[in-house]
């Protein structure tokens, strides 16, 4: 218990200093049919900030991700990253800002028909044309390495676990060295040690790269371990924000029910 | 049912748009192509090749039957010079395309789109329209006459084969009253009007797998979907480019 609160003790507070949040959501609707899955979202993430994202399965969160870097359109509402709405923006206008960000797709997304290592270059061989072929290969080696995963450099994503895929994909997410991390249940699937890696290497990202975070969790431990804020969804609403000692202190019965999980 | 078919349409045309807008516009993704080229070409060529070899030989067997019937044996060069590279060589190259590569293309896309990877693709602000699509369709419509072209030399090779077989007849005369008289014009348009064949697979195939829902199920019918879709239209799109170069080249 006491390396979880020696990590919690390494929190950087976020910066205050330019004000405004890198990712912005105001009012976020989105209905499959009649099934409306945000109901009217409000959240906001700052440089170096890690916000964690809580809620039941089917509450919407994989949605939101997606919502925010424009894998689906709002009903209504507005999602803005840097101060710049995304909605109705062309392909390629958005593929500017998405160069930006980084993404973990709940299920890794992996393409299949290449390796491991080709995974994590893909994004250097389409965006970093001025790296050599070699510098890239380095440059992949290097995000495996961190990820543990430097001796599967050459399986097929079929042939790794869905643990180990996500560990890819998170490194595949990190390769263009992103301002904005988007990650879905980046621990599902883990097991505690690597999953303790992946906590700790969240949060040197976000100390020494400043990255503004949001965290789709089911994972309270790690929800604790690096996050600034926590957020539950419930309904298609936010039900509670705020630190963790926030969500301790409130006496709605869902977020106790949350928190009995530890 | 007619909601749906217009439906269908008019997505088809919204994808189409915006392929033709990615693809159109730099960065020009060449390696990616230059490996659907290889793709498309090597899957085909065998099948390609064997099926135009056959057709060879039925055209053959049936042409000197008849043609002996009527007393027009001289005339069995030039029949199936024609039939070959007019008729069955471009026809048969699209079909068996659409069942190859319509399948293949369908079932790829189909099986990124519900795995989440064309999505990947694009979290990775990369345009699938242009890497995936773009690239697919150009290589099916610069591959199909050249396919064409293998599937109508191998028919005229077993054609002739099998016509020597039979009686004697030299490769070299075989050829030489076969395109006695005949013009560029007589060959070249329906060569090349495959090309048309080729935007249609390579469309089609695109169109089914990237819009398709639903897990491994919808994987299956995407790729049955392309092929049939795919088949159809080519024989549709026959009809309409045999009439159409009756009309341009007379
Ligand atoms: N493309 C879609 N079409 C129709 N409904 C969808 C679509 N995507 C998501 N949904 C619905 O939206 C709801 C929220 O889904 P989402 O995947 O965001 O849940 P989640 O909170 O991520 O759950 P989990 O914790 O299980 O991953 C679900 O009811 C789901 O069925
Ligand atoms: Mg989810």
């Amino acid at each position: 218990m006491a390396t979880v609160f020696d990590i919690a003790m390494k929190h950087t507070e976020p910066e205050k200093d330019n004000g405004a949040p890198i990712v912005a959501v105001e009012d976020l609707r989105k209905a499959f049919g009649s099934n409306n899955v945000l109901d009217g979202i409000n959240l906001q993430v700052a440089r170096g900030e890690t916000l964690a994202v809580l809620g039941r399965s089917g509450t919407g969160k994989s949605v939101l991700l997606r919502l925010i870097i424009g894998l689906e359109t709002p009903d209504s509402g507005s999602i803005r990253i840097h101060d710049q709405d995304i909605s109705g923006l062309a392909m390629d206008r958005m593929g500017e800002i998405r160069k930006k960000m980084g993404f973990l797709f709940q299920h890794a997304a992996l393409y299949d028909s290449l390796t491991v290592a080709e995974n994590v270059a893909f994004p250097l061989v389409h965006h970093r044309r001025d790296m050599s072929r070699s510098e890239r290969g380095d440059r992949a080696m290097q995000l495996l390495a961190e990820m543990g995963m430097e001796g599967d450099v050459d399986k097929m994503p079929s042939d790794i676990s869905g643990g180990m895929q996500k560990r890819v994909g998170l490194a595949r997410a990190l390769a263009l060295e992103p301002e904005i991390l988007l990650l879905d249940e980046p621990t599902a699937g883990l097991d505690p040690i690597s999953s303790g890696e992946i906590n700790d290497l969240i949060l040197k990202l976000q100390r020494e790269r400043k990255m503004a975070s949001i965290v789709v969790t089911h994972d309270l431990h790690s929800a604790k371990t690096i996050a600034n804020r926590l957020a539950l969804l419930d309904q298609g609403k936010v039900v509670i924000e705020g630190k963790f000692e926030a969500l301790q202190h409130s006496d709605i019965a869902l977020v106790k029910d949350f928190l009995n999980q530890l | 049912m007619t909601n749906g078919f217009f439906e269908w349409f008019g997505e088809l045309g919204i994808f189409s748009w915006n392929v033709l807008k990615a693809g159109l516009t730099p960065p020009y993704e060449w390696r990616e192509l230059v490996r659907q080229l290889d793709e498309v070409g090597s899957r085909s060529l065998p099948l390609v090749a064997a099926a135009g070899a056959a057709i060879g030989v039925v055209i053959s067997m049936e042409a000197r039957y008849s043609l002996t019937r009527f007393g027009a044996k001289s005339m069995f060069p030039t029949t199936l010079v024609y039939s070959v590279i007019q008729v069955m060589g471009p026809i048969m190259t699209g079909l068996i395309v659409s069942g190859r590569v319509g399948a293949g293309i369908g079932a790829e896309l189909a099986s990124m789109k519900v795995t989440e990877q064309i999505d990947a693709v694009e979290a990775s602000a990369i345009n699938p329209y242009r890497l995936l699509a773009a690239t697919r369709i150009l290589a099916c419509i610069l591959m199909l006459p050249l396919l064409t072209l293998a599937a109508d030399a191998s028919g005229l090779l077993m054609g002739w084969f099998a016509q020597a077989m039979v009686e004697p007849l030299s490769f070299h005369q075989f050829i030489a009253s076969g395109f006695k008289g005949a013009k560029l014009s007589d060959f070249l348009p329906p060569t090349f009007k495959t090309a048309v064949y080729g935007l249609i697979i390579g469309l089609i195939a695109c169109f089914q797998g990237m819009r398709t829902r639903g897990g491994a199920e919808g994987v299956g019918r995407a790729a049955t979907n392309s092929v049939v879709l795919a088949s159809l239209f080519v024989i549709l799109a026959d009809v309409v480019l045999v009439k159409f170069i009756l009309v341009v080249f007379p």
